[in-house]
């Protein structure tokens, strides 16, 4: 589903290089989580995965099922599958939420060459996902996150995913910010799109998310590389011992 | 001095342009006091304060440079809408394209024959608002309309109208030079919607005086024509009663030079207003100004301004905006925003927020902003899937919502968030 290859990036606006060559393959069905301490580069893979401007890519390279994903635009990126579970969702005054999600739901089908929804058939799918996700329907009409509390946001966040249908999922410290209930809720929200096709990569801090999204690879990232992956044990043991150790055994 | 001298050569001479309207001896006296106003005060140009960002010279200069005439496919505005429908044609009223003058609610003349009668109500009303808001800041250009304007509407408002009355100014002659001056008293318990469309003339300059009583309710929603080449200046001046309610929104695109002055005055206590404006921009010939005035003289009132402004491809946009408070206007609220986004590098967006406050126990507050599309926003908009250039669309609209949200009419408020859409569109 997703291969990167030796990915190096630095930051345009000053000389600075953030990924120092970057392996990483998810296969199709698979659920990826990439832990680390803070400035390893998990963020910025992210990023530059959807596409973020500001970013300059010195090296390796990235391919969503056999095409070339950097060489598209975010949109187009959009449209081939991938999606990016924002750390920060962004409040957008004056644009609706269903505007919003029915102009990107309908953009990517255009896009896809499909049919696009008509007003009833989005409103009916809509109001059935966002049931589940617990989203009122008060939080549909506002303007996109605007006065929207952390949890909201990020259940938002999964409400545009589970519309949206993309193959590959990129949750960026979707956890942060959230209680535990709140935590649950996203987590069950992600689940239910587990399908044995739909792949993932969960960036987290913590252990606790991944006790409810069960990941079938753990990797850690340090200096921009990643240094150590496993099964679920080394989430595990990140836990309970920090990031020392790992960090020395592999210096 | 030399200046001042220049100033009224040039009252004088522009003046001149018009025939002196000639009426009962009311009408004419109040165009003449009008007249001396105006070539006392002289032409405005640039020097002067309340003409720092915009220059008043197309406004002025003898004769006006020609408009080309624009035409469209649009449906044209408020057609769909349920109204007593009024033309003027380069500012003289079109019988035969108008529907009949009668409405339900109100009595509807002519500026022209309401100033031919003897006795009339509109002596104490024609000419009195906008004297009065010639201080503390010289309105020149108001003065001149009030004297040499002999087309227009004297508007008496009775009771709650069920339909609007909308007025469309057409713009037929490239060279014409239109003065129009219309006047509504809406009495107590009143209640009037006032719609205005088009470019109206190749040079436009438009009063409208209207005198809100006790608990009346007036809403004004005006588009000014797509006219590239147009030059407008219009002047609103309002008188607020006890518990009345004002609402003023306008839609602008296009026109080489806008000037939109608004100057109310709070009378009696509880009174709300608002003035509204979204105003989108395109090239270095656009200019479009928004100056308000808005004087708080009673107890309890509220006043809102509210102005966006998109511009692009070196578009420049003004606002010029004040809060009086009066020493004994308490608990006023007065509210002021006013942004512009630019979509590059070559356009400006020139504000001057002003509170003045002598009142101790009042909530005022005003906010000017300026700048770009937020790159963040629009990033999270195309991650999902949305082209940049819908994207960007959105975020402009979704920018001059906040002054659209003002518009007292869900439908009309839709209408004019498409026509906005279709700028956009136009690039």
């Amino acid at each position: 589903m997703l291969n990167i290859k030796n990915l190096q990036v630095g930051l345009e606006e000053e000389n600075k290089q953030i990924l120092k060559g970057v392996d990483l393959n998810i296969g199709e069905g698979e659920v990826h989580a990439i832990m680390g301490p803070n400035g390893s580069g998990k963020s910025t893979t992210s990023y530059v995965l959807a596409g973020k401007d500001g970013y300059e890519i010195t090296g390796g390279t990235v391919e969503l099922n056999g095409h070339n994903l950097l060489d598209m635009d975010p949109e187009e990126r959009a449209a081939a599958g991938l999606f990016l579970a924002f750390q920060y969702p962004v409040e957008i005054p004056g644009v609706g939420n269903m505007t919003f999600l029915r102009t990107a739901v309908n953009a990517q089908r255009k896009a896809r060459g499909e049919k696009e929804l008509t007003a009833g058939e989005f409103l009916k799918t809509v109001r059935e996902k966002a049931k589940s996700l617990k989203i009122d329907s008060d939080m549909l009409k506002r303007p996109v996150n605007v006065g929207f509390s952390g949890g909201e946001k990020k259940r938002n966040e999964i409400l545009q995913m589970a519309m949206l249908e993309p193959k590959m999922c990129v949750l960026d410290e979707t956890d942060s910010g959230l209680d535990v209930d709140a935590m649950k809720l996203v987590a069950e929200g992600v689940n239910a799109l587990r399908d044995g096709k739909r792949s993932f990569l969960v960036i987290t801090h913590y252990q606790r998310l991944l006790d409810h999204i069960k990941p079938d690879v753990v990797h850690i990232m340090a200096n921009g590389r990643i240094i150590k992956s496993g099964g679920p044990e080394l989430a595990l043991e990140v836990e309970k011992n920090g990031y020392a150790d790992i960090l020395a055994e592999v210096a | 001095m030399n200046s001042l001298n220049a100033k009224q050569e040039t009252s004088m001479s522009l003046a001149k342009q018009f025939k002196q309207p000639h009426g009962a001896k009311w009408a004419n006296d109040i165009r003449l006091a009008a007249l001396n106003r105006f070539n006392d005060q002289g032409a405005p140009n640039k020097r002067d304060e309340y003409w720092k960002y915009t220059n008043p010279q197309k406004l002025t200069s003898i004769p006006t440079e020609p408009a080309a005439l624009f035409s469209n496919e649009e449906l044209p505005m408020f057609d769909g809408v349920d109204r007593l429908k009024i033309v003027f044609v380069d500012g003289v009223f079109d019988k035969d394209q108008s529907d009949d003058l009668t409405l339900e609610g109100a009595v509807i003349e002519t500026l022209s024959e309401a100033t031919l009668t003897d006795i009339h109500w509109a002596k104490d009303l024609f000419g009195a608002l906008e004297k009065n808001g010639q201080d503390p800041v010289d309105r020149p250009l108001a003065a001149l309309n009030t004297a040499m304007a002999e087309q227009g509407l004297i508007i008496h408002i009775t009771s709650k109208c069920i339909k609007p009355l909308a007025i469309r100014y057409i713009h037929n002659s490239e060279t014409s030079d239109v003065l129009v001056h219309n006047v509504i008293k809406l009495e107590k318990n009143s209640e009037f919607t006032l719609l205005e469309s088009g470019a109206g003339a190749a040079r436009f300059n438009s009063v409208l005086e209207v005198d809100v009583a006790d608990n009346a309710k007036f809403n004004h929603i005006r588009t000014q024509g797509r006219d590239h080449e147009r030059k407008t200046v219009t002047h609103l001046f309002a008188r607020l009663a006890k518990e009345s309610i004002f609402k003023s929104f306008t839609m602008t695109v296009n026109g080489i030079l806008t000037r939109n002055d608004a100057i109310l005055e709070f009378t009696g206590d509880d009174a709300k207003a608002t003035v509204a404006g979204a105003t989108a921009g395109d090239g270095v010939s656009f200019h479009h100004d928004d100056t308000v005035f808005i004087t708080h003289d009673a107890v309890n009132c509220e006043s809102r301004q509210v102005f966006k402004k998109v511009l692009r491809n070196g578009a420049t946009g003004v606002f010029q905006g004040k809060i009086l408070v009066k020493k004994d206007a308490q608990k006023t609220d007065g509210y002021q925003i006013s942004q512009g986004l630019l979509l590059d590098d070559n356009s400006n967006f020139l504000a001057k927020p002003e509170l003045e406050i002598y009142a101790d126990d009042v909530a005022c507050s005003h906010g000017s902003t300026v700048g770009a599309i937020d790159e963040d926003a629009l990033f999270y908009l195309i991650s999902r899937g949305v082209p940049r250039k819908q994207a960007q669309d959105m975020l402009v609209l979704a920018f001059l919502a906040e002054a659209i949200d003002e518009i007292d009419n869900n439908d009309l408020a839709e209408d004019i968030n498409a026509r906005l859409a279709a700028w956009m569109d136009r690039r």
